[in-house]
């Protein structure tokens, strides 16, 4: 089952910083306007014009490299990488070449699932830089003009570079999450890969196991993933592909240049796309329109300072403190800093941190899932569901009659009480379920037989018919008292 | 005295005293322009209503004791590479030929604000490029001192407006040289302020690491109180530099006691004409008599200076000019030429078997860029553009632009060590007076060496100023340069007025200002 | 080292500039004269020296992330060479 050669996988992921404005100019950064009305003479590139850097967008930078556990520059500048395209107006994009702001971090990913072993993806650089504009093109065979929108042009991105430590797609598909997740919890980034605000791309190759030890093959860039699904895919192709590659042709790392290829999202495969001879020649020189910013130890523990609490982290004190499972808490950190936030609150007010779980994830979030809501607009709040997991705990329903409690709760805006009541739910005594459990034995000898000679399960019938007798019996308890009079026979 | 003999100073005076107004000074302007600027071509362009209506309305609210600007009514002469909202700005390029800048540049918003009458866009060499205006792809200006010869450049409409007495004031850019070197070879005052003092917000950029803006003007109190208008920190200019402006207008007229001046070795060399140099020697007695003592300096690196230069501008200047591509503004070629062409060529290629070059034609958008920069630019930028192409591109980078940003370092340091000892660098402009139209126009090379002096003091960084110290005996102006330590732009002004008390080249006109 | 033909044509293409055959004489000669020239520079020794790419010592300029108005579409059009009043318009570019 092992393959004979190890997948080698490196990331380059964009992101777009949540600011108000762009990074050099101060129009709105704001998806889906009409083409062309978010522009000023600054992100058209206008002759005269220039740049002033966007504080927020530094400082959301700092705080994601931080997190990032990236080192900080103390000296970072601007740098020009040139090259001509309708949508990049001055000739240039505004990055950072040789003195990024941070370097050398990185980020520690797991899979609940167990399929790969926790490990920490190292991350290279993290840069500022500046987006292009958005060109259309004609679909029909490049027959008309093509449309140069410049709204997005300007936009603050943040380029995420990680060390080629990932061995499958699905630690490629883990990182991304993980990166995703972090940066959402960061709020630098809403990450929405449909409106651009995420972007991938990747850089693979194997290292084969050879009679004389190992051997790279040549690295090929694949890009146009447009979801982390489609990372996943695209690599496990893409590995596959260079493989067979490598059967044919016995190429190495160095024999040829490094090929870029497009992901098809239909069809499924890799497609090489075309060469530019001259497009790596791209001319950095240090942008003589910005200054060079310093950053002192003080900003950088400040920056600290306002990360909060991480996701990793997150998901080992809710393990820790409420005794749920690592997949659990996966789940529910995944979803968001809301969602735990009504986890812990719930878990802490009905001190059961297994049922509180267990409700969050399939009734809580099921419910916002359909509704298509937030957390923050889930109309049940922790105590009022906890009244719920409170007649739970005490016997008072099951968890069946305690859902349509529940969905009777969302829909009404009543208390657990409430709806307990209209629903005519109570506890029944004691003394009453051991009657009703024996009126049930004695009308039922050949179930009573099947129980006895092992045959648990069938005391289930009898529970169906204790149900339609009384609607408030406890089944649980039920179940109890019925095996213990049959033991007793 | 004709109004256009006055200094501006002189004419804000008269304009407060109702001496005179607005409008019969703006009319004195455009007649003296009506008159002699067919031969001076100091103008790309001119609107005389326009001018009028703005003199006029200053004149009213004048007259109504409404708050006026410290510029206002005063006609200045702008070069076309300082963006006028709505207006024109062409740079003297065809690239830009119909371009309109929905924006002001900073210091236009200034003088806007300070009420100057904006009398007209000045002509220049393409982009700044260039020592003589004649890179210009509208007209060449000519020397008001000798028509048959240069201005200077790439300010040379702004210098040659002043002298020819068609503006109260202008407003030029020096990149190497660019004020200075104009205002030497013109006769008439003109300062290069420290980087960073002007914002260079709307300027249209050719080294954005040396362009600086300023002013150019009959004496240095005109300059100054131009240049108090121009400073100040401008938050839209990451380069501009936030410290207070001094009040230039006032302090310029105090003398500078125990001024030190520095007369640097390496200036008075090979190449330097000898009547220039008389007439800077002569100078140099000048100030002595005033009090100041003078020493020998050295700045080994000047000789490094033009090589340092025609390195970093040309890298800059290919990045900046980058942006002229034919798609956002600007000049963009016939499309269904180029289609047409390029589909000739590749039936040609075809023909001819030659399938490696059809593969390697350029596609349609690449000609396109090709073709509309190809029409758009001069070939003094085309050069500039290449150099800064190749010394940029992959493998050359360490040998020429790195080599020229150290360099520029130790030409930095030349200066700071020089400035330990002395207050002020005195010395020539430019080699020789202004030469004859055509004369270098083939060899670029001895074009930049025009550059020898001024070049420097956009390298480090540092003010300088340029003011008439004599004349040769052919009749043409010959200036003097003093150069300052970093943001002493108050130290320049006071000793060239200082210079300009105790002797009258400044107010001496060509022929053509009656 | 003097500049090839060859070598100035594909700096031409680097700066998208198109060059007629003559012209391309003409810009190998000169760049080759001027490239000489510059080249005195490495008589210096400039080994332990800082490159100086800024005329001035300024760091940390930052502007506030506040809010500006933008053109107006038909003013952000206004100088293009060619647009539909709502994109500008290029030649179309067929696999890139």
């Amino acid at each position: 089952m092992t393959k004979p050669y190890t997948v080698i996988i490196g990331l380059e992921v964009h992101v777009q910083l949540l600011t108000r404005t762009k990074l050099f100019c101060r129009c709105s950064t704001t998806f889906g306007a009409p083409p062309n009305t978010q522009t000023c003479p600054v992100c058209i590139g206008m002759p005269g014009t220039l740049p002033v850097m966007n504080r927020a967008a530094f400082d959301l930078a700092l705080k994601t490299a931080v997190a990032l556990n990236c080192q900080i520059a103390p000296f970072t500048k601007w740098d020009r990488k040139q090259y001509y395209y309708p949508d990049l107006p001055k000739g240039y994009q505004i990055s950072q070449y040789d003195l990024p702001f941070s370097h050398d971090g990185f980020l520690e990913i797991s899979d609940p699932k167990n399929r790969f072993e926790a490990k920490k993806i190292g991350i290279i650089r993290a840069h500022l830089e500046e987006d292009a504009g958005k060109s259309i093109h004609d679909e029909v065979a490049g027959q008309a003009d093509s449309r140069i929108d410049l709204n997005r042009a300007g936009t603050p991105l943040l380029e995420i570079v990680s060390q080629p430590d990932m061995r499958s797609a699905i630690e490629a598909k883990a990182y991304l999450s993980e990166l995703k997740l972090l940066l959402t919890y960061l709020s630098v980034s809403d990450c929405n890969m449909q409106e651009g605000s995420l972007r991938v791309d990747a850089n693979i190759n194997l290292h084969v196991d050879t009679p004389a030890g190992k051997v790279a093959t040549p690295i090929v860039e694949v890009k146009n993933m447009n979801s982390f699904r489609a990372v996943e895919r695209a690599m496990e192709y893409e590995a596959d592909r260079l493989w067979q590659e490598w059967q044919e042709t016995q190429q190495r790392l160095g024999d040829v240049p490094k090929q870029t290829r497009g992901w098809d999202d239909v069809a499924d495969v890799t497609r090489a796309q075309r060469h530019k001879e001259e497009s790596s020649d791209y001319r950095y020189f240090p942008d003589p329109d910005l200054v060079p910013v310093r950053v002192s130890e003080a900003e950088i523990a400040a920056a600290r300072q306002s990360l909060g609490e991480l996701p990793a982290d997150l998901r080992h004190r809710l393990e820790r403190t409420h005794g749920i499972k690592p997949y659990d808490s996966d789940v529910m950190v995944s979803a968001g800093r809301g969602l735990v936030d009504y986890f812990v609150e719930l878990a802490e007010l009905c001190g059961d941190g297994k049922l509180a779980s267990n409700w969050v994830q399939q009734d809580v979030m099921r419910t916002l899932n359909e509704q298509k809501i937030e957390i923050e607009q889930f109309s049940l709040r922790p105590p009022q569901l906890c009244a719920l997991l409170k007649a739970i705990q005490e016997g008072q329903l099951d968890t069946s009659r305690a859902r349509e409690v529940f969905i009777e709760m969302v829909a009404s805006g009543k208390s657990a009480a409430e709806v307990m009541k209209a629903q005519g739910i109570e506890k029944v005594d004691e003394n009453e379920l051991v009657e009703l459990c024996k009126e049930l034995i004695a009308a039922n000898p050949k179930i009573v037989a099947d129980i006895r000679s092992g045959k648990l399960q069938a005391a289930g019938n009898l529970i169906g018919q204790a149900k339609k007798k009384n609607p408030n019996v406890h089944p649980g308890r039920l179940r109890e008292i019925v095996i213990d009079l049959v033991g007793k026979m | 005295m004709s109004l256009l003999r006055h200094s501006a100073v002189e004419l804000l005076a008269q304009l407060a005293s109702g001496q005179t107004t607005s409008v019969a000074l703006t009319e004195a302007y455009l007649g003296q322009i009506k008159q002699h600027d067919p031969q001076v071509k100091a103008f790309l362009r001119v609107d005389p209503q326009r001018a009028l209506d703005r003199a006029a309305e200053i004149d009213q609210r004048r007259r109504q004791g409404e708050p006026i600007g410290r510029l206002a009514g005063l006609p200045v002469a702008i070069k076309d590479l300082l963006c006028t909202q709505g207006e024109p700005t062409t740079c003297a390029s065809k690239m830009l030929e119909h371009f309109k800048p929905p924006y002001d540049a900073t210091v236009i918003a200034r003088l806007k604000a300070a009420d100057a009458v904006l009398i007209g866009k000045t002509n220049m060499d393409e982009f700044a490029m260039g020592g003589s205006t004649e890179n210009s792809a509208y007209q060449k200006t000519a020397n008001p001192w000798d028509l048959a010869r240069i201005p200077g450049g790439s300010s040379g409409g702004s210098a040659a407006c002043i002298a020819a007495g068609m503006a109260a004031m202008a407003v030029g850019s020096d990149t190497g040289g660019s004020i200075r070197q104009p205002a030497g070879l013109c006769g008439v005052t003109g300062l290069k302020p420290t980087y960073g003092r002007v914002s260079r917000y709307g300027l249209v950029a050719f080294a954005s690491s040396l362009d600086q803006i300023g002013p150019l003007a009959r004496t240095a109190e005109d300059a100054a109180q131009l240049l108090e208008v121009l400073a100040g920190h401008d938050p839209l200019d990451s380069t501009s530099v936030n410290i207070p402006v001094p009040k230039y207008s006032q302090t310029v007229k105090q003398p500078l006691k125990n001024l030190r001046l520095g007369l640097v070795r390496e200036h008075f060399g090979q190449g330097l004409d000898g009547e220039v140099e008389a007439a800077v020697r002569q100078a140099v007695e000048v100030y002595r008599s005033l009090g100041a003592t003078v020493k020998d300096v050295s700045l080994p690196h000047a000789r490094f200076g033009v090589a340092t230069y025609y390195i970093i501008a040309p890298c800059e200047a290919s990045s900046n000019l980058a942006r002229y591509d034919g798609v956002h503004y600007g000049h963009r070629t016939d499309e269904k030429e180029l289609l047409a062409g390029l589909a000739a060529e590749r039936t040609a290629l075809e023909a001819a078997g030659r399938h490696a070059e059809v593969d390697a034609l350029d596609n349609p958008l690449v000609r396109m860029y090709r073709q509309s920069r190809a029409e758009g630019f001069g070939p003094e930028v085309k050069r500039r553009i290449m150099l800064g192409t190749y010394a940029l591109s992959a493998g050359y980078y360490d040998a020429y632009y790195l080599k020229a940003l150290k360099v520029r370092r130790l030409i930095r340091k030349d200066f700071d060590d020089a400035f330990q000892d002395v207050d002020l660098i005195v010395g020539p402009v430019t080699a020789t007076t202004a030469f004859k139209l055509g004369e270098k126009i083939n060899d670029p090379l001895s074009m930049y060496l025009v550059d020898l002096y001024t070049v420097s003091a956009n390298l480090a960084g540092i003010g300088g100023i340029a003011f008439p110290c004599g004349f040769s005996a052919a009749g043409l102006p010959i200036g003097l340069q003093l150069q300052a330590p970093p943001f002493e732009e108050e130290r320049l002004l006071r000793a060239a007025h200082m210079f300009q008390q105790a002797t009258d080249w400044h107010r001496r006109y060509p022929a053509l200002v009656s | 080292m003097s500049l090839t033909r060859q070598e100035v044509q594909k700096v031409s293409l680097l700066a998208r500039l198109q060059l007629t055959p003559d012209e391309l004489d003409l810009m190998t000669a000169q760049m080759g004269q001027i490239v000489a020239y510059v080249e005195t520079l490495s008589e210096l020794d400039t080994e332990n020296v800082e490159p100086m790419a800024h005329a001035v010592e300024v760091a940390n300029v930052f502007a506030a992330d506040e809010l500006r108005p933008s053109l107006d579409r038909a003013a952000a059009l206004e100088n293009a060479p060619h647009h539909d009043r709502e994109f500008y318009l290029v030649p179309a570019v067929l696999g890139e």
